[in-house]
């Protein structure tokens, strides 16, 4: 049995059973990382000490019949490097933090330990998650599982390689435009951005605070649905995270869409979409009909005005955000200042990278007086016309098909010379954040370049139980295809 | 639209100090995404409530109470430079 390929309710099981122990799984992980982690560099930091450590913990606690109701207890989990672990560098990918160390958890690394889930490192990903390749990352590219010239997606891209390459079953990412889907799709894996509210956001160093939500990474739709009920709930410490939520996820784990409306947006498989993609998306409609559900083209409106409003809002958000980033509490801090504006100037300048201080500059200048209303206020109202567009959907359908990413992954190198070019790839995901909507992207082929193609279901707001039920019925008809490593 | 005093304003907004080759950069790329943001206007908006949350949250509160422990080592561990356990900075008040 090689343990690196379970799934991670396959191993969590194994481990329950007794067939495996906790740090004979960590151990074994830890090898296949330092095996093919140089080529694919998914992690900033691996702690080879503290996983087994808690290993060896988990594994006495098992045995004293803990962790009863946690499907995960002793499997190894990765982290984006933008969630806080304890005493674990947390970089964002940035010069900025390269030496920060939290002194907590984030409340959804509370959640993991509680389940007995051992952290074995922290993944790469864009500096402060603004990119869609993982080539802003101060830390070096990683690579695609599926072709070491290719990116793996981001920002979340180190999470979704790491999972593809086995080098973890399962993992956290975060996503403001698209930023777990994307990437899982680049590297053939599973990934659910939930409702927004529904996973607590304390902890998570924010890009975009209206739009962030961290969830769930696997290769399977299994492992991303029982995630996700592990790290969501609500949070003292976060206010926006909602109150009362059904955490009934893995009840959408059935065979079954009779009678279930699904639309195809006309919008989402027009023009600029890729030519294979497309019909994967229209082959998963047909496939999803033959199983019994009712599937329709129809006409979503106001995806054109996606991006823009979700760059206007979204760089606002970062500015603000970013602006606590001061060299004096923690992080970098230039050298050689004089004075106060001095250490402020020179650091940001010298410890964020461009695409950062590109954004921070965007978003200064909408919130600027004179442009907040022509910029900011009229993005915040195109937001509203597409959530009543989303809205106008839900009212006939049970959820959204369409494609992940306009394109399969994208050649390391060029791509962020165009940044605008760049922001285009995001036209499928963008508006999911907008609307606070739960979507997962899943795997669906590969193309005539062996890259692998990602589709998307988007559900109404909390119905995540519609979208798993629906990527689970479509998952049982191919069965996982891996990479060769 | 975009012009070189603009670029100066938004870059001290933004605390950066951008050499004049970045700042070149940055109006070539501001420009440009403002051009494009501008589709926006092609949509009329007269009337539509500004949307900052989906869910129409009123304040959260809850008890002013300290919850947790001085942790004042833990929060310097992480300062670039400290002093008497405090943040350092240079002089600020001649």
């Amino acid at each position: 049995m090689e343990l690196t390929r379970l799934s991670a309710l396959e191993l969590g099981r194994e481990i329950k059973k007794g067939q495996v122990t906790v740090t004979q799984a960590v151990k074994e992980q830890l090898s296949v990382i330092k095996a093919r982690d140089a080529k694919y560099q998914c992690f900033i930091t691996v702690k080879t000490d503290k996983a087994l450590e808690q290993a060896e913990v988990v594994q006495k606690k098992i045995e004293l019949g803990e962790y009863k109701n946690s499907p995960i207890a002793g499997v190894p989990v990765a982290i984006k490097d933008n969630i806080c672990v304890k005493e674990m560098t947390t970089t964002c990918a940035s010069k900025m933090l390269d030496n920060f160390e939290p002194g907590y958890h984030a409340t959804v690394i509370g959640k993991l330990k509680e389940a007995g889930a051992i952290i074995i490192g922290k993944t790469n990903m864009d500096e402060f998650a603004m990119g869609s390749t993982t080539e802003t990352s101060h830390f070096g590219e990683t690579k695609n599982p599926w072709n070491i010239e290719r990116v793996p997606g981001g920002s979340s891209g180190g999470s979704a390689a790491a999972v593809a390459a086995e080098e973890v079953p399962i993992a956290l990412g975060s996503d403001t435009g698209g930023s777990i889907r994307q990437p899982s799709a680049f590297c053939g894996v599973t990934g659910i951005k939930p409702t927004y509210g529904t996973v607590s956001r304390s902890g998570l160093i924010a890009y975009a605070s209206s739009l962030d939500q961290i969830g769930p990474i696997g290769r399977t739709v299994s492992d991303c649905a029982s995630l996700l009920e592990i790290i969501a709930g609500h949070d003292i410490k976060d206010s926006t995270s909602v109150p009362e939520l059904a955490k009934n996820y893995t009840e959408g784990l059935v065979d079954d869409v009779k009678g279930m409306r699904i639309g195809i947006p006309r919008d989402y498989i027009g023009e600029g979409l890729g030519t294979e993609i497309k019909e994967a998306v229209i082959q998963a409609g047909k496939v999803l009909e033959d199983k019994g559900a009712i599937v329709e083209f129809f006409n979503l409106d106001m995806v054109d005005y996606a991006i823009p409003a979700y760059y206007v809002i979204a760089s606002a958000e970062a500015s603000s955000n970013l602006s606590r980033y001061d060299g004096i509490k923690y992080g970098y801090r230039a050298k050689e200042s004089t004075n106060l504006q001095e250490v402020y100037k020179k650091t940001r300048n010298e410890g964020f990278g461009q695409e950062v201080k590109r954004r921070m500059m965007i978003g200064a200048f909408v919130l600027s007086s004179g442009y907040y209303d022509a910029y900011y206020i009229k993005a915040l109202q195109v937001k509203a016309l597409i959530k009543k567009a989303f809205d106008n959907a839900f009212k006939k359908y049970d959820f959204i098909l369409g494609p992940t990413a306009p394109t399969t992954a994208l050649k390391l190198g060029n791509n962020l010379n165009d940044p605008l070019k760049m922001y285009l790839g995001d036209i499928y995901t963008v508006s999911v954040n907008l609307a606070g909507l739960p979507a997962i992207s899943l795997p669906y082929g590969i193309d005539s370049k062996g890259l692998p193609i990602g589709i998307q279901m988007i559900g109404d707001v909390f119905k995540e139980k519609t979208i798993i039920r629906g990527a689970y019925a479509l998952e049982q008809t191919r069965p996982y295809v891996r990479p060769v490593l | 639209m975009i012009s070189d005093e603009i670029i100066k304003y938004v870059a001290a907004l933004a605390k950066l100090d951008l050499s004049e080759e970045e700042a070149a950069k940055a109006k070539k790329d501001l420009s440009e995404m403002i051009d494009y943001v501008n589709q926006m206007n092609e949509l009329d908006t007269t009337g539509i409530e500004p949307m900052s949350h989906v869910f129409a949250y009123d304040n959260v509160f809850r008890e002013d109470m300290v919850t947790n422990r001085p942790e004042r080592d833990m929060i310097l561990s992480n300062a670039p430079e400290k002093k008497d356990g405090g943040f350092k900075v240079p002089k600020t008040v001649e």
